[in-house]
Parts: structure tokens; C-alpha cells; sequence
């Protein structure tokens, strides 16, 4: 079997995040670390291609070229090889030009299984899996706990709000998957060393279709709502009475 | 003026909060109509007070994104609409976006307000509010949760039938089951007050603590993802990313550290109340009173205060 993982190579949560002001577009100029959600996703995939005993796993990712670096985490991981679709003319693509560049990649892999992150650690978007898989006409299940592929077909466990649901799909597919769904193995000395002489393949915009306009735009960038003048108290025996005095004075009691 | 159409999600029977709140801010910028995806959901439509499209398909009874976005991109096409707006939940992000790749359009999520050709989301965590515009002839909206308030029309409510031509691909997939939790309590959704516990309470029993200053103050009870995780507290209480969004005017957390996962679920919260032992827990950075304490010995004195006061 083979499966593809989307990755995105979200600035360090370390480094701090920020919009530039001058492009209205996140700062990617700092380190890249591939987005903490997505190590599920490659965590899932290696898994099942243990559980099936052969396969390929295969990391896709849109990014900046030195995006690269931050991919071969999940080549240390022990995923097989990677791909990056990069390119300045997708400098600033939204939703609709980064599902197109991705399903373009997906085309020319046509993995039987297509794995995504619960969401992107940056930007919070939770729905681009559903967009690539509108491009490739599969069938795609959200918010999986639960993964497990039989035959031709996967059966998930999706997590809403309201419980969960089982839902089965015919491969070829795409699953999002929560970060419930299982713990990601760090990586080995013996990963990590072995990552750097794994195949790493990058494309370019021509290769997957073209760049597309993006069809969203940032208008401005105003500074948070101030929260009001926070309050701390350590307790000295009265901290009840002194929640208490709080709620009165907001009217809550 | 904005044309819009509004997808109303529904769970047994009841046509939710987020979607009516997006109904009402669009009918306030525009006209506004709503659509109604499901199998044998006629009468949910009374009341809704303005048009309502109903796709009302056996095919349709799951609630699964991909024939939903075969029904929406056919009435925006057919009729004309030029904005579609969405409440978030874990199936209208799904079906917005693959709508907005059915359709060229463009998607801003996270949205707070709306005035008919702009939008405004706060990002980075809150760190900055962005006015976000389209460029496409079709805008795709998804409104953060608890964002709007849910104000009735009331206007005539006119149902009319939608056509449903599902593709191939769009009902490849199928529900096997479904298993709602159930409800204990209040509904922590529809709740003034919210009392929430996370692993600090220490053990499942301790949960007791924060069903009893929740009863003194008259509010539902609420849990963070690690402790319904462990088993602790039912999946139905959970607030974050993975769980319910709620913006109560009281939320008062009980050794909760605060993680980004549970942050998102409810800093729409008007007053935010924090009783955690480690100082430097992120909770106190989003927190309008930080209580810095062992809520073992704090929390009891606190509900025995507040049922005096109200006795």
C-alpha cells in the first residue's frame, strides 16, 4: 500500500509567529519545524505500513525550498521519501492555490491512501484535506481517532462534537486524523542519520498545473481587543473570599 | 447587497446555534436564506423565518460532508448567491471547503463579523485581528463558534425544494454508526456559567468539586481533553479544538495548565476565572482573575461562600 502524508513546515513555535506587516502574509522567514499535528498523520501512515508489512510512505508538502529541512523530520521518523512542490510564484497561495499544488503532487504519486494533520499549527485552517480531496473526486472522512484499512476500503472513527461516527470509504482516499489517534515516535540516532540519503524530490509550480491567484486577501491588521486589566492573587488562606468580592463586582453573583 | 445562502446544520432536530447566529448576522447585511440538508427534516425548518432550501434525500440522512457540498454548489450556481456562510463545527469545515474548491471561491475561516464584503478573523492565537476580503465572485465563510448571537428573523418562513444530484464520488463514503454521548447535565453549549476541570483535580473523584460549585452557581460542568482522555469525564463535557467551543459569560477553570488545544475552545469567555497551583501555567495569561492556590482546599470554601450568597 501506498500512502502520501501532507505536512506543512509552519514556523517554530519557538521562534514566535507573526504576520509581516509589509505582506500581510505569516512570517516564514524564521526556522521551519514541520506542523506538531501532522507528526500524526505520519505516525498513522508508518504504522499501517508496518501493520501490512510493505508499502511506501510517501511525505507531500507545499512550502518554501528550505522547507526541506524541517520534511526530513518525518524522514527520520522513518518515512520513506519526500516530496515539496516549491515555487515563487506560490508565495502566498490561500486554500484553493495549496489544494490544487498538493493534488497536483497527489496526481503523479497516486497513493492508494492520503493522510492529513487535524489542522495547521499556524494559520488554524482545519479543512484543506476537504478541498484536495474535491480536486482528486475521493472520498474524505475528518477528524479520525480511530484508522483502520481492510482490502480495498478504510474504516475511520470521526470525532464531532456531538460523539462519534464510523464511517467507511473505498480506497483511494484521504483521512484527516486527531491527534487522539496515537502517540508519534520520536526519532532515531540511526533515523535522523539515515534521513538525509533518502530521496527528496522537489516540483515545481508548471509541474502541478500552474499557480492560482489567491482568492482570499488581508485587508488590515489591527491589534487584539484589550482583555480588560488582569487580576493575579496568590492564596494567603482568602482566595475564596476574594473570587468571591471578584464575581460581585462583575455582577456574576 | 449580499445575496447569501446559509447552511443550517441540525442535530436531532434542533438547527444549531453557530448557524443561526451566521443566518442572523447575514440577514442583517443582506438577504439571507438558509439551506436544510437531511432525510425527513421538513418541520426543523418551522420558524426559521425566511427561505429555507430543503434537500431532503434518503441519500442525505448521514451527516457527511461531500453530497452536502453537491447541493450547496448547485443553489449557488442555480440562484444566484454570491456569499455562503457557515457556523464552525467539524462538518461545516468540511463542506466549506470543499465548496470553495467545487466553485473557485475563496474561504476565510475563524470569523467574528461580516459586513457584507468583508470579514474579520482573529489569528495567531488571538495576537492579531485580521480584516479579510475575497477576490472571487463566490465568498465562503466559516464564522468561529459562539462568535454571533443567535437572533430570530422572524420573518416568513418559506420552505422550498432543492434538487439533489449527487456525484459518484460524493457518497462513496458511508456511515456505519453513530454513537452520540450522552448529555449529563446542563448543556455546557447553552450555559451562563461553566465550571471546568482539567488534570489538576488529580483523580476522577475529585470531579465532585467542580459539579458542586457548578450547582452553587447555577451553571454546567465542563472538561478538558486530557481528562475526558483518561477516562475521567464523559466526551460530551469536553471543551478545545477537538471538543465544544463555549463563550459563557463565567468560566471558571480548575487546574486546567491552559494548553492552546483547550484555549481555543473558550476564549470567547466574558469573565475568565483561574485557580491553578503553577504560577507559571499558561492559563493565567488568558485569565481576568488568576488564582494562584491549591484548588483542593480553595474551591470547597468558594462554593459554600457562593451558596450563602444566594441563599
Amino acid at each position: 500500500m501506498k500512502i502520501a502524508v501532507c505536512v506543512k513546515a509552519v514556523p517554530d513555535a519557538a521562534a514566535g509567529r507573526r504576520i509581516d506587516p509589509a505582506t500581510n502574509r505569516l512570517d516564514r522567514s524564521v526556522e521551519l519545524a514541520i506542523s506538531d499535528f501532522d507528526t500524526y498523520a505520519v505516525e498513522e501512515a508508518l504504522k499501517l505500513k508496518e501493520a501490512a508489512g510493505d508499502g511506501e510512505v510517501v511525505i507531500v508538502s507545499m512550502g518554501p525550498e528550505r522547507a526541506m529541512d524541517a520534511l526530513r523530520k518525518a524522514l527520520a521518523m522513518g518515512a520513506d521519501r519526500a516530496v515539496l512542490v516549491t515555487d515563487a510564484a506560490l508565495e502566498g497561495s490561500d486554500l484553493l492555490g495549496t489544494a490544487k499544488a498538493l493534488a497536483g503532487a497527489l496526481e503523479q504519486e497516486s497513493p492508494d491512501l492520503v493522510l492529513f494533520g487535524q489542522q495547521s499549527a499556524d494559520g488554524g485552517g482545519a479543512s484543506l484535506w476537504a478541498a484536495v480531496g474535491e480536486r482528486l473526486r475521493c472520498p474524505i472522512v475528518s477528524q479520525a481517532s480511530e484508522l483502520t484499512v481492510e482490502g480495498g476500503s478504510l474504516t475511520g472513527k470521526r470525532q464531532t462534537e456531538f460523539g462519534y461516527d464510523t464511517i467507511r470509504a473505498p480506497l483511494p482516499a484521504i483521512v484527516a486524523v486527531s491527534d487522539a489517534i496515537n502517540t508519534p515516535r520520536y526519532p532515531s540516532l540511526k533515523g535522523i542519520m539515515g534521513a538525509k540519503k533518502k530521496p527528496q524530490a522537489t516540483l515545481s509550480a508548471a509541474d502541478v498545473g500552474g499557480a492560482t491567484e489567491p482568492a482570499t486577501t488581508v485587508v488590515g491588521l489591527n491589534p487584539p481587543p484589550a482583555r480588560g486589566e488582569a487580576r493575579r492573587i496568590e492564596d494567603d488562606g482568602s482566595a475564596a473570599e476574594q473570587i468571591v468580592e471578584f464575581l460581585a463586582e462583575k455582577r456574576l453573583i | 447587497m449580499a445575496k447569501t445562502l446559509v447552511f443550517l446544520e441540525h442535530h436531532e432536530g434542533q438547527i444549531q446555534k453557530g448557524s443561526l447566529g451566521a443566518l442572523a448576522k447575514a440577514a442583517s447585511v443582506g438577504d439571507a436564506h438558509g439551506v436544510l440538508v437531511g432525510s425527513g427534516v421538513r418541520s426543523i425548518a418551522d420558524g426559521v423565518g425566511t427561505t429555507v432550501w430543503l434537500a431532503d434525500d434518503e441519500r442525505l440522512s448521514a451527516p457527511l460532508p461531500q453530497p452536502r457540498v453537491d447541493v450547496l454548489a448547485k443553489l449557488v450556481r442555480d440562484e444566484g448567491y454570491d456569499t455562503v456562510l457557515f457556523g464552525q463545527s467539524v462538518l461545516a469545515a468540511d463542506i466549506a471547503a470543499g465548496l470553495a474548491a467545487r466553485l473557485d471561491a475563496g474561504l476565510n475561516w475563524g470569523l467574528v463579523d461580516f459586513d457584507g464584503t468583508q470579514g474579520r478573523a482573529p489569528q495567531l492565537q488571538d495576537t492579531v485581528v485580521v480584516d479579510v476580503g475575497w477576490t472571487s465572485l463566490v465568498r465562503i465563510g466559516i464564522f468561529r463558534a459562539g462568535a454571533l448571537d443567535a437572533t430570530e428573523l422572524g420573518g416568513t418562513t418559506d420552505v422550498k425544494d432543492a434538487a439533489v444530484e449527487l456525484e459518484d464520488f460524493s457518497t462513496s463514503a458511508e456511515m456505519v454508526e453513530q454513537a452520540h454521548a450522552e448529555q449529563q447535565g446542563p448543556s455546557i453549549e447553552d450555559a451562563d456559567v461553566i465550571v471546568a476541570g482539567g488534570r489538576g483535580l488529580g483523580e476522577p473523584e475529585k470531579f465532585a468539586l467542580a459539579e458542586e460549585l457548578a450547582k452553587a452557581l447555577g451553571g454546567a460542568v465542563a472538561a478538558t481533553r486530557a481528562v475526558v482522555d483518561a477516562g475521567w469525564y464523559p466526551y460530551s463535557a469536553q471543551v478545545g479544538q477537538t471538543g465544544k467551543t463555549v463563550s459563557p459569560k463565567l468560566y471558571v477553570a480548575l487546574g486546567i495548565s491552559g494548553a492552546i488545544q483547550h484555549k481555543v475552545g473558550m476564549q470567547g469567555s466574558n469573565v475568565i476565572v483561574a485557580i491553578n497551583k503553577d504560577a507559571n501555567a499558561p492559563i493565567f495569561e488568558f485569565s481576568d482573575l488568576g488564582v494562584v492556590g491549591d484548588l483542593h482546599e480553595i474551591v470547597p470554601k468558594l462554593t459554600e461562600l457562593v451558596r450563602a450568597r444566594r441563599s
